[in-house]
């Protein structure tokens, strides 16, 4: 396990306000990976996960803070939001399940594929959710040796 | 295919401050769906939409891709056109159909990306 004492930790704080901002946190991180020297594949691996979380924080629950963790052999993001809470997961993990709101979908998301998507690009992912509570995953990306 | 190539090709104009014609892109893909780029697309490929928003130059920028063709003869916002800019990302625009956009790249050798 790690407890993140010797990581580099970044904290988002992701609005829910405006959607023309949505990725600003996932384009920095980015940004600061490519500062540190971390390979391409995975920090494409970490920007659609964390992008896909990032638009999910804005779309459905009023925005959220991210704490991403960048350890000797491994990336954390933690995603944490005070939205309605996801009712079913296994529906939500199915390509092609929405419940964005059709002005989402005019904007480019809302395709089913964000969830699918982080899934795809992680080593392990975890949705913790309560209706009305809000939602919290945690993925893990592991560095290329 | 070089940008100047795709440029002349699509009689496009270029929106964005670029210096750099002579960069090769070596594949493309096309939707409106973010999520779809964020899924099949890889870098090094040109994305080719018919929406203008910032997601579409966040999603770009996320994934290594340099160059985007806006199809159509709206005008972009010029906070879009700023964004791109910022980002160091060519917006081509096109002014035919996202069709016959696709049909003349691809007729011409530049592959999909699957």
């Amino acid at each position: 396990m790690c407890d993140h004492q010797q990581c580099i930790h970044l904290t988002y704080n992701v609005s829910g306000d405006d959607f023309t901002t949505a990725g600003e946190a996932s384009s920095n991180f980015k940004k600061k990976l490519m500062d540190l020297g971390v390979d391409r594949k995975t920090i494409r691996r970490v920007s659609i996960s964390m992008y896909e979380g990032e638009i999910n924080m804005v779309i459905h629950a009023n925005g959220g803070v991210i704490d991403a963790y960048i350890c000797t052999d491994h990336i954390d993001l933690i995603l944490k939001d005070q939205g309605p809470g996801i009712p079913d997961i296994d529906k939500a993990m199915q390509v092609g399940y929405s419940t964005a709101p059709a002005q989402v979908q005019a904007l480019g998301f809302g395709a089913g594929m964000g969830l699918p998507n982080i899934k795809n690009n992680t080593d392990d992912l975890s949705i913790e959710t309560e209706l009305g509570v809000g939602t919290t995953l945690r993925m893990r990306i592991n560095l290329e040796d | 295919m070089t940008l100047r190539e795709i440029q002349r090709l699509l009689d496009g104009r270029i929106l964005t401050k670029t210096s750099n014609l002579d960069i090769e892109l070596n594949s493309a893909f096309s939707s409106d769906m973010m999520s779809h780029v964020l899924a099949y697309a890889n870098d090094k490929s040109i994305l080719i939409t018919a929406l203008y928003n910032p997601q579409v130059l966040r999603t770009a920028d996320l994934m290594g891709i340099s160059c985007v063709i806006f199809i159509g003869k709206n005008k972009p916002e010029p906070e879009i056109v700023a964004l791109a800019n910022s980002l160091g990302i060519t917006i081509l625009q096109s002014p035919y159909s996202m069709y016959v956009t696709c049909g003349l790249l691809y007729s011409n050798g530049l592959k999909g990306t699957n």
